[in-house]
């Protein structure tokens, strides 16, 4: 039996060492000391089985207080110094978060705005109902010229500075599209009406200056069915260059011109106004050539065994290079085709930039 | 086309003013590119008198004047050096005064000094004022103009000269009276009435005109006719004629040539006059035999073949039909007997010979376009009763050949084609009124019948028709209407290709290379690099822009190397680029291909470039490639897992270090690897550079699916297991074949190899290598035992054994 001042000198005296202990190495010698096999408070709580019942109805609980309260200390000591070792690690462990990290890939990729420009323009075309359909650049002189109601030796052919090939063997000669129209042949020859799709693509004239570069891109569009007229090509261009320049509303005007493969020809001028060196669609009081149009010639559907008695529509061109110059200020077509980095990095898109309807065609 | 607002109104009676007229030329499909108001541009000049006149006391060649102007309303003497030599007390002439810009120069006049004397202002030239090439002497007015009157009033230069672009199918505007109709149609203004009476001839022309052309050809010139004018006086033109040449810039020559310039742009037909003392015998027209040579108007001397048609007499060619005379036959000032040719000449003949002579004449202009067929007579009539009124002189009878071609065509015209095409509801009255209005002849019936005027050679079929009434009705009335939705939601419509084309571009981009595009056209020995240049002698142009745009290009690298080379010479080298877009096998459509191609440059690899405090990026490598060209390839659906990759990439990589990806034996997907050194040598590109190329299009269609839905997930419950093997293995064995047969050693428990260690060297020498892989298994049913484990690792061994010849290294 051992009385109740020995056992608070005993508590005492172990709670100090708990809380001297300085390292979980120290601690663990008290807990040894005091809880190990051979500790003092074991030691103790052996000799409980040799009391009288009495005695042990008193100290048992005495001596299991005092075990549970020394552990108590002990894990709370024990923790204490685990996190005073983490806070000396974490205060040794310092950076200077200042310093720069590598640029990641997405930051550094670019999509080339006539790329972009094309998304942009697809999805509103493919939003209307237009397939999108290729065709070759290497043409013959039928599908660029012929089929499309330009007899040969008509001076209208001249208007179109042709890149040839040399003759072959059979005194043919095929050349380099001047325009992206080829593809309407190709598809209505080998198609049904209705059609209504675009056809994007690379385009070539012999011709070099500041505002023209031997290699273009161009959009078709054409719609052929038995009802389509004039108002539906009106509508069309406006729906699609409201939504391409994202403004409120164009206004647009349309001039009689010629073009061989359409009938009545239009060109179609949007109003703008210009500042400086920027151009706003949809506002001011000046007009802006933008795209050539007009009503598919019946000479062109029966070349292209349409029956024109029965089918009539729209057909329209314009260059994408220009829509993507005027949409994002972009002063110079050569610099489209010379990719120089400064000039990709700054008129470029970032990869993830994808034009959408829902979202916005631009970011 | 050119013409002065007086001279329009020479055919038009219209009290419309210059703008409103502008507008309407523009509403036509007639556009204004210019006006140029001579008024305007003289605004700042106007008479000023000459009161005094002295030597300049330092130069003998100039005077000191004192001059009375009208300055900002007020009268003032100023003092003014010149230099004219007729200048003198008591004179007018046209002043500028300080801050005008003359027009001849562009310079702006300043109060300075003239060789120590004050001048204020300058007395003007002719030429000057940009209306001579008169600078003898400034400008000595003729009877008394006050002080201040514009310059433009007493010059008479207050005519705007409005310039309008012609599209080909109006020839009928390449005259004066055919733009004034036109207008006239639209409701500005009437039609002034075309009277020609014809003429009396007072004698039989001695001259006949002939037409020889073998069958076939006739159609170069059917019909000639002439007319002789004997005892002219040939000399200046009058004045007004000479402001009206002037005025749309062209040079007046002598009375007789001025007048053929002169009905050319009135009517739209050109004419020509013979010195018919310089003819020997009748005049015809034939094809050109070949040897044939003719010395033309611009004195430069042409080879003629036998597709060209000339005009020419007994002994020799005159001329090259409806294109340019004969420098020899042409008139002079002395000229005193001619022969007047108008003649009819075929569009396509005269188009051609225009294009091989490469002459650009106004005559050429119109015949090329379609001159009116109808008029050929007429405008013979109207040349010679102006050759008679300005130069006098006793005509011959018409003398002609051949007749006119019967060009006459009639449409049936259903009126209701105009709402048909164009949506606007037009009452069928207007219709004939526009119709008749530009000259066709429209009888009413149950459908309109149309007769087509001789000058409309584009008017073919009832679409045309609508045209010219939409045209002159005013295109801008035509009202939006909505194209029919196809899909209440828009359905998807790109390919497969096309996808893959869009998609190509966003993921290169991901991986950080900046997309260019590049010229379909590159120089034939850059071709020659890549495959293509002599090889392909069907893809050369035979009218490149320039040397270094003369082959479609083979592949896209080359573009995309020249890029990067002329980037580092800028100072930019670490370079990760592409592009995706066609390059060409051959010139058939098939032989064009889409690829998506791409370079890495110096240190611009995937992962890091250039310099950079956690490490520098070494140079880029094969394996850089290689990795994009596979994440691309991945995207793009391509079976990753199925692809056999070789050594044997074209000759433009590196042998030892590119490969190829295929699907199969024949069917290529792409290339990977370093440049050849002696393909950048050659480009004159410093490397390292590597470079990928891709062919969408090879990778084969996606299998359509019936529902969306994903197969179910089927995840083990039990732990994978990893073992690793290193295997020496002889040097030329592809790391790829040992992953293959590791992995095929086991198909149910094998979920993936992956090769973690190679060593080359050292103790191993130099024929042999490690490889060491790491393969986990991946039990399905219960947990492996001991001997489950040893006996799967035996079968991998043996496996790669017998296909490697290789040992488990021990």
């Amino acid at each position: 039996m051992t009385d109740q001042s020995e056992l608070d000198r005993l508590e005492a005296e172990f709670t100090t060492a708990i809380e001297d202990a300085l390292d979980e190495a120290t601690l663990e010698d008290v807990r040894i000391a005091a809880l190990g096999k051979k500790g003092r408070v074991s030691e103790l709580m052996k000799g409980l089985g040799k009391m009288s019942p009495e005695e042990r109805k008193e100290m048992g609980p005495k001596l299991n207080g005092l075990k549970d309260r020394l552990n108590e200390a002990l894990a709370a000591r024990k923790s204490a110094l685990k996190e005073a070792v983490l806070e000396a690690r974490l205060a040794t462990e310092k950076v200077d978060v200042t310093l720069p990290v590598r640029d990641s890939a997405l930051e550094q990729g670019r999509i080339h705005p006539l790329s972009q420009v094309y998304d942009e323009v697809i999805s509103i075309f493919a939003d209307m109902g237009f397939a999108v359909e290729q065709g070759p650049d290497i043409e013959t002189d039928n599908y660029n010229f012929t089929a499309l109601n330009f007899p040969e030796g008509h001076p209208a052919r001249e208007m179109h500075d042709t890149f040839y090939f040399e003759p072959r063997e059979d005194g043919s000669r095929l050349l380099l599209r001047t325009h992206t129209s080829p593809v309407q042949a190709r598809t209505m020859e080998a198609g049904k009406p209705p059609f209504r799709f675009v056809a994007p693509g690379r385009t070539y004239r012999c011709d070099s200056d500041q505002t023209h570069t031997p290699q273009f891109h161009q959009i078709e569009g054409l719609v052929i069915d038995e009802e389509t007229h004039l108002g539906h090509l009106k509508w069309t261009l406006e729906e699609f260059l409201r939504a391409f320049f994202e403004v409120e509303g164009v206004e647009l005007r349309f001039r009689p011109s010629f073009f061989p493969f359409t009938e009545p020809s239009m060109e179609v001028d949007v109003r703008c106004a210009r500042l400086g060196n920027e151009i706003r669609i949809g506002e001011g009081d000046d007009w802006l050539e933008i795209l050539g149009c007009g009503m598919v010639h019946p000479n062109v559907l029966k070349n292209c065994g349409v029956d024109p008695e029965k089918y009539q529509g729209f057909a329209f061109g314009m260059g994408i290079d220009r829509i993507a110059m005027l949409k994002y200020g972009i002063p110079d077509l050569r610099a489209f085709f010379e990719s120089d980095l400064r000039w990709l990095r700054h008129y470029g898109f970032a990869a993830l930039d994808v034009p959408t309807l829902a979202g916005g065609l631009s970011s | 086309m050119k013409f002065t607002l007086s001279w329009l109104k020479d055919h038009l009676e219209t009290d419309a003013t210059l703008d409103e007229i502008v507008e309407k030329l523009t509403m036509l499909g007639l556009e204004v590119e210019g006006v140029e108001d001579p008024a305007q541009r003289l605004a700042p000049f106007a008479v000023a008198k000459v009161l005094e006149a002295g030597p300049h006391p330092d130069a003998d060649k100039l005077q000191v004047l004192k001059v009375r102007a009208l300055i900002e309303g007020e009268e003032k003497d100023l003092q003014v050096v010149c230099g004219a030599p007729n200048a003198r007390a008591g004179m007018s002439g046209i002043f500028a005064p300080p801050g005008a810009t003359i027009p001849v120069n562009g310079m702006v006049l300043k109060p300075t000094k003239i060789r120590g004397v004050e001048s204020n202002g300058m007395m003007c030239s002719e030429r000057e004022l940009e209306l001579s090439d008169e600078h003898e002497g400034i400008v000595d007015l003729d009877g008394d103009w006050a002080v201040g009157t514009p310059a433009s009033e007493v010059l008479g230069a207050n005519d705007p000269v409005i310039e309008i672009a012609i599209t080909p199918n109006r020839p009928d505007c390449l005259g004066v009276r055919g733009v004034a109709r036109d207008l006239a149609a639209a409701g500005l203004g009437q039609l002034v009435i075309d009277d020609i009476p014809e003429i009396d001839g007072k004698f039989e022309s001695e001259t006949k005109i002939w037409l020889d052309f073998p069958a076939g050809a006739e159609d170069a010139c059917p019909v000639f006719a002439g007319r002789m004018v004997k005892g002219v006086t040939n000399g200046p033109s009058p004045e007004w004629l000479q402001k009206r040449l002037k005025a749309i810039g062209l040079r007046p020559i002598n009375a007789l040539v001025d007048i053929t310039n002169y009905i050319s742009y009135d009517r739209g037909r050109p004419l020509h006059v013979y010195d018919a003392s310089k003819v020997s015998g009748d005049i015809g027209a034939r094809l050109a035999k070949q040897g044939e040579k003719l010395k033309a108007l611009d004195e430069k001397e042409y080879e003629l073949t036998p597709e060209m048609c000339v005009i020419a007499d007994g002994a020799r060619v005159l001329g090259l039909a409806g294109v340019m005379g004969g420098e020899e036959s042409g008139s002079t000032e002395e000229t005193t007997d001619v022969f007047i040719e108008s003649a009819y000449f075929d569009p396509i003949r005269t188009a051609r010979t225009g294009r091989d002579t490469g002459i650009v004449s106004d005559a050429r202009y119109r015949f090329e376009r379609g001159v009116d067929p109808a008029f050929v007579r007429d405008g013979l009539t109207l040349a010679t009763r102006m050759v008679m009124q300005l130069c006098g002189g006793s005509p011959s009878a018409e003398v002609i050949a051949g007749a006119e071609p019967d060009v006459s065509k009639t449409i049936s015209f259903d009126p209701a084609r105009v709402k048909r095409l164009t949506g606007l509801d037009l009452p069928r009255e207007e219709s004939i009124r526009i119709l008749t209005a530009l000259g066709f002849d429209v009888t009413d019936g149950d459908r309109l019948t149309v007769g087509v005027p001789s000058w409309r050679p584009d008017v073919e079929g009832e679409a045309d028709l609508v045209e010219e009434v939409v045209r002159v009705h005013g295109l801008n009335e035509v009202k939006s209407v909505a194209l029919p939705r196809r899909h209440e939601v828009s359905q998807p419509v790109l390919t497969t290709v096309q996808k893959r084309e869009r998609l190509a571009r966003r993921v290169l981009a991901a991986r950080g290379l900046v997309e260019t595009v590049n010229w379909s056209f590159i120089s034939g020995p850059h071709a020659d690099l890549f495959g293509g240049g002599a090889a392909t002698p069907g893809l050369k142009l035979a009218n490149p822009i320039s040397s270094d745009m003369s082959d479609m290009r083979p592949s896209l690298l080359p573009g995309l190397i020249a890029v990067a080379g002329r980037n580092t010479d800028r100072g930019y080298g670490d370079l990760a680029l592409f592009e995706v877009g066609q390059q060409f096998e051959n010139e058939t459509p098939e032989g064009q291909v889409l690829a998506a191609s791409g370079i890495r440059r110096a240190t611009a690899r995937p992962d890091a470039r250039g310099c950079h405090w956690q490490g520098k990026a070494g140079p880029v490598e094969v394996f850089d490639a290689k990795a994009d060209a596979s994440a691309l390839l991945a995207s793009l659906g391509a079976p990753v897992d199925n692809l056999q990759i070789s050594a044997d990439a074209p000759a433009w990589y590196h042998p030892g270090r590119s490969g190829v990806f295929r699907l199969g034996p024949k069917n290529v997907l792409g290339y990977f690897g370093e440049i050849h050194p002696r393909v950048l040598e050659g480009m004159d590109v410093a490397g390292p550079l590597v470079a990928f190329e891709i062919f969408p299009e090879a990778i084969p269609a996606p299998k359509r699916k019936a529902t969306r839905a994903r197969p179910p997930l089927d995840l083990a419950d039990l732990q994978p297991v990893r073992r690793d093997f290193a295997f020496v293995v002889a040097s030329d064995v592809p790391a790829d074949k040992l992953i293959r047969v590791a992995k095929g050693a086991d198909k149910k428990l094998i979920v993936n190899v992956s090769l973690f260690d190679l060593f080359e060297g050292g103790s191993l020498g130099d024929d042999q290598k490690s490889l060491a892989i790491e393969v986990t298994l991946q039990p399905v049913e219960k947990t492996l035992t001991d001997e489950e484990l040893e006996e799967v690792s035996k079968k991998i061994v043996a496996a790669v054994e017998k296909a490697t010849g290789g040992t488990l290294r021990g």
